[in-house]
């Protein structure tokens, strides 16, 4: 079924498999590294991969429904995350606790009702199968979140210092918070193409971490991790091409190499 | 000597758990006023500047003026010595415009434009000095130019010799530019040299007051001794 909606979005858009996957893979690494680096500074990377895992019954419920996977990982990662957020405030709970019912719960949910097929692409993630939809829809949502952070970005900083200094700036940290995870629940998402729900969390920590390595300022910081992003999502897709491995595990990989020089780099410094 | 009252607080209580963290707070702060809060460790001073900032719940009332602008800096900053940020972008998340960051630099004695431009504007936030930090925030509190000052612990972190300069700076900054000052210190040297009035608190009002009249032996042993198991802070005895 996959493989047919390939090759309908191919006869629209003339751009052949590859460079499709490495424009959807770049876009993808580019806001999955910023916002990543933003999640790093927050000591969020953690929950950020366990929340990855939220979305596998969301993907099963979408490809029982015929419909994009994105919407259903989004749909199930938004429901997750208001959850996480009510909760908190409610029971007064760590959001790691709660994040760790919530991610081992949806694990087994989403293992049970995911047809066999299907189980090993939503877990290790398959960017061969992307149409020309994905394209516009990572195009987009990748633009929104780099908006809405530049929009959010001061309260995210000034909350990583002192949360009473940020609201005593009229600063609402709920609801800068709330946007936050809202852009992760996106970002994870799209992520979810190139590295499925077991990888996906390398996505937004590795190539923030590898910049967190060379940086002094925030500037600097944010741009190399977007860069990073994208440039190992690039290397891991074009090595997986030329190679016949599979692309997910291969960017992670890929990720893995640019942290390592970067520490080299640092270590020099 | 002062006419205009720029905050009332009548009756504050704060508790956490059903648990008096304060209760009982009542005074009054004039325009221009430089008012120190003292306490041992515990005591409840954060918790009232928060309070009187709104940000946390409270009983009684807190009523400050209309159209104030109140500038807070916390004591506890999370400022880990890789964070990602410079000092320039630091204070740029308060203010845009770069002229008026260089000029709040210059204004807490940093006057070398050279230095601010090349050096300290490009250097990681975590790789400052105690000194140079504390400098830096007081700048940070005066890019909106408020009327009010909120400091916690200005000088916490700072070596001996460093803390009578930046309350000579706090002082001369309150001057020129008429601030009502309300500082958290444990050091009651500073708060005889520097502040107009002084609160005691130890989770309730101990004293009020000009601080040579009113921290008299009988309300410092109520304020640090007795049944608490608080300890004088090492500078008390000086």
């Amino acid at each position: 079924m996959a493989a047919r909606r390939v090759s309908t979005n191919m006869n629209i858009l003339t751009i052949n498999p590859l460079g499709l996957q490495l424009i959807v893979g770049v876009l993808i690494g580019i806001g999955a590294g910023f916002l990543g680096s933003f999640m790093v500074l927050k000591r969020m990377s953690l929950v950020g991969d366990a929340l990855s895992h939220v979305a596998l019954p969301g993907i099963a419920i979408a490809i029982m429904l015929s419909l994009n996977p994105f919407f259903g990982a989004f749909g199930t990662l938004f429901i997750g995350i208001i959850g996480i957020w009510f909760l908190e405030r409610k029971t007064m709970l760590p959001s790691e606790t709660l994040v760790g019912i919530l991610f081992t719960l949806s694990l087994a949910i989403g293992i049970l009702i995911t047809p066999e097929p299907e189980l090993l692409e939503a877990l290790f993630g398959d960017i061969n199968k992307i149409g020309s939809t994905d394209l516009f829809l990572t195009a987009g949502a990748v633009l929104i979140t780099i908006i809405l952070m530049q929009k959010i970005y001061k309260g995210v900083i000034l909350d990583i210092i002192s949360r009473d200094l940020t609201r005593s700036m009229g600063i609402s940290v709920n609801t800068t918070n709330l946007i936050f995870l809202i852009l992760v629940a996106i970002v994870v998402a799209l992520g979810l193409k190139v590295a499925g729900t077991l990888l996906m969390g390398s996505l937004v920590i590795i190539p923030a971490a590898a910049a967190k390595n060379i940086s002094i300022n925030l500037k600097d910081y944010t741009l190399y991790a977007g860069i990073f992003g994208a440039l190992c999502a690039a290397s891991g897709i074009l090595i997986a091409y030329y190679f016949s491995l599979p692309p997910g595990p291969m960017v992670v990989l890929a990720s893995g190499a640019l942290f390592l020089i970067t520490l080299l780099l640092k270590e020099k410094k | 000597m002062y006419m205009e009252k720029v905050l009332s607080v009548d009756n504050l209580a704060v508790s956490f758990d059903n648990q008096n963290v304060l209760k009982d707070i009542s005074f009054s702060v004039e325009k221009g006023e430089v008012l120190a809060i003292v306490g041992p460790n515990g005591s409840g001073k954060s918790v009232l500047f928060r309070a009187l900032l709104g940000l946390i719940p409270y009983s009684g009332t807190v009523a400050w003026n209309k159209n104030l602008k109140i500038s807070y800096v916390p004591q506890k900053l999370s400022i880990e010595r890789d964070l990602p940020l410079n000092v320039e972008e630091f204070l740029a998340l308060k203010e845009s415009n770069r002229e008026r960051i260089i000029q709040a630099l210059k204004i807490v004695g940093l006057e070398d434009e050279h230095h601010i431009e090349k050096h300290l504007l490009r250097q990681r936030l975590g790789w400052l000095s105690g000194g140079q930090l504390q400098r830096i925030m007081i700048a940070w509190s005066l890019l909106d130019d408020p009327n009010v000052l909120l400091f916690d612990e200005p000088t916490s972190g700072i070596d001996l010799g460093g803390e009578g300069t930046i309350y000579n700076l706090l002082k001369k900054l309150g001057d020129q530019r008429n601030l009502t000052i309300l500082l958290i210190s444990h050091d009651l040297n500073i708060v005889y040299k520097y502040a107009n009035n002084v609160i005691c608190i130890n989770k309730e009002m101990i004293c009020h007051g000009i601080p040579s009249e009113v921290l008299d032996p009988k309300a410092l042993a109520r304020l640090y001794g007795g049944e608490t198991s608080f300890y004088k802070h090492e500078h008390f005895d000086h």
